[in-house]
């Protein structure tokens, strides 16, 4: 089978102020493929990341430089941020749905970009839940408050909104760290189950959880991306010292 | 004296401090009604004032109040809320942020009589509106805007930093995000600087003696009309000092206390109606 490009990473640092998170990175991520970044905290993953969907733009005194291709189109140019956006979701580290009930939560983002059909709404609600493994739990409560569902619950919710809008490519942020192991394990199966439709990139600095649910694992450290394989190579035969001796836990 | 004792007295006294802050509550309105409320009736409230406020209502009184807050809280709401937008949302914190806070702080610990002063020689003289319930509603407008803009502000800034980004991530704009994420939940806290206002607003003389307040009783016509207002006639009723003058101050000030509450009731009402679905 042959893997396609999805996103391409070339030479991209990144500043804070005077601070340099990213130094030099490059990276290749495969279409439909779940593709984890790992390393300590502070190594700039979660940057990373936050700049596939131009989530950095929100933030004061960031400066950017390199190209991102997200199908052959620099991201990083002058594009259309919002429509980006849609194709690229984001799940983040705590669950954050809105204060409104469990379907305005998920109508959210088809509602704003213009569907108004109240059974196309319902159909995109239904749909996404079932997809994100919600359905059965909340079918009864779809006009209840989404803060009264558990975290786990809230986790899936803010996968099902994210799903709405119909990405193609889903950016999880430490999904799971704030979750307990059950709700932990469902999020990862949802994540297998997800990479048949769309193309994901996680951030955790739980290894184990990247290489449960990983086919592609980047190692970073300071801001550098120093490995990055097959999740199977990265955790059986790394060929960088920093590398095996995080995944053998030696720091972190 | 053992631990648990001194937490005891602690607690009564700061038990002691929360109570005192209804008991004047309840002081100043039992006060009121037990001195006013022989004043009141249908007439006191439905017919103008004859003999100078000895006999007769306040009816132009209670109107002319209700104008002016109304002219203020249009005035103070929409450049309250729109500049706190501006400052939380748009404009990231740096000089320009601490100027035009250090601004808003500043006017609001301007006296209200400079307010006063300063209508009278802007907007009465300058812009010539002349002394009626556009110059007053606009000089308490002004007074009000620092507490409605300051409200506000801080009611923007704890609407949670995951929300706008969660809204953001969908891929809604910023006009998207604040008027579906932002400001369905900070409804709450610009409400209550507006309630803030409005008892302000309602109560304060200073500001309107010189621009909308006379003491003939006609009723106004238009907001380019002078009115008689609640607190400039309270003030002149008492300031002449006669049993029934007294006596229908009293009645006054019940009534601008009881309009004050009833606004802040009200006020209250509509934010729990327009948060109910919100919740932490």
């Amino acid at each position: 089978m042959i893997m396609k490009t999805k996103i391409k990473i070339e030479n991209l640092n990144l500043w804070y102020g005077t601070f340099q998170a990213l130094k030099n990175i490059n990276l290749e991520i495969l279409e439909k493929c779940v593709t984890a970044i790992i390393g300590p905290s502070g190594c700039g993953k979660s940057t990373l990341i936050r700049c596939l969907n131009r989530m950095n733009d929100l933030i004061d005194s960031v400066r950017i430089e390199g190209r991102i291709f997200i199908d052959d189109v620099n991201i990083l140019d002058d594009i259309d941020v919002v429509s980006l956006r849609r194709r690229v979701g984001m799940v983040f580290q705590k669950p954050n749905p809105f204060p409104m009930t469990v379907y305005d939560n998920i109508a959210y983002g088809p509602r704003i970009h213009g569907i108004k059909d109240r059974k196309t709404l319902d159909k995109i609600v239904e749909n996404t839940l079932k997809e994100s493994a919600l359905w059965e739990e909340v079918k009864d409560k779809l006009r209840t408050p989404a803060l009264d569902l558990s975290g786990g619950q809230q986790q899936r919710l803010c996968i099902a909104r994210c799903l709405a809008v119909n990405p193609e490519i889903i950016l999880f942020d430490e999904p799971c760290s704030a979750l307990d192991p059950i709700s932990t394990g469902r999020i990862e199966d949802l994540i297998r189950k997800l990479k048949e439709n769309y193309t994901i990139v996680i951030v955790t600095h739980n290894m184990q959880q990247a290489a449960r649910v990983s086919d592609y694992t980047a190692f970073m450290y300071l801001g550098e991306m120093l490995e990055f394989d097959t999740t199977k190579n990265i955790f059986t035969k790394p060929k960088n010292e920093k590398t095996e001796s995080y995944i053998s836990g030696r720091f972190g | 004296m053992n631990v648990y004792k001194e937490e005891k007295i602690m607690k009564t006294l700061l038990w002691g401090s929360a109570l005192f802050t209804v008991f004047i509550l309840i002081a100043i309105l039992s006060f009121l009604i037990i001195k006013g409320a022989g004043a009141l009736s249908i007439d006191f409230l439905t017919k103008i004032p004859t003999d100078s406020g000895e006999k007769g209502g306040i009816f132009p009184a209670i109107l002319g109040t209700l104008y002016l807050v109304t002219i203020a809280v249009l005035t103070a709401a929409p450049l309250g809320i729109g500049g706190a937008i501006y400052l939380v949302e748009f404009q990231r914190e740096g000089i320009i942020t601490k100027i035009i806070r250090f601004g808003a702080d500043t006017l609001n610990g301007v006296p209200s009589i400079i307010f006063g002063l300063f209508g009278f020689a802007f907007l009465v003289y300058y812009l010539k509106l002349g002394v009626c319930i556009l110059s007053g509603g606009l000089t308490l407008g002004f007074m009000i805007l620092p507490t409605v803009l300051r409200t506000s502000e801080e009611a923007l800034r704890a609407v949670p930093r995951g929300d706008k980004e969660g809204s953001y991530a969908l891929g809604a704009t910023k006009l998207q995000t604040i008027r579906n994420i932002v400001l369905p939940q900070s409804f709450s806290g610009i409400i209550t600087g507006i309630i803030l206002g409005i008892g302000r607003a309602a109560g304060e003389t200073a500001p309107i003696i010189f621009t909308a307040a006379i003491l003939n009783p006609v009723l106004p016509k238009s907001v380019f009309d002078p009115t008689m207002t609640l607190p400039t006639h309270l003030y002149n009723l008492v300031s002449e000092a006669t049993p029934d003058k007294l006596l229908n101050a009293y009645g006054t000030a019940l009534v601008l206390v009881m309009i004050i509450l009833i606004t802040t009731y009200s006020a209250l009402l509509l934010r729990r109606y327009f948060t109910r679905n919100i919740r932490r």
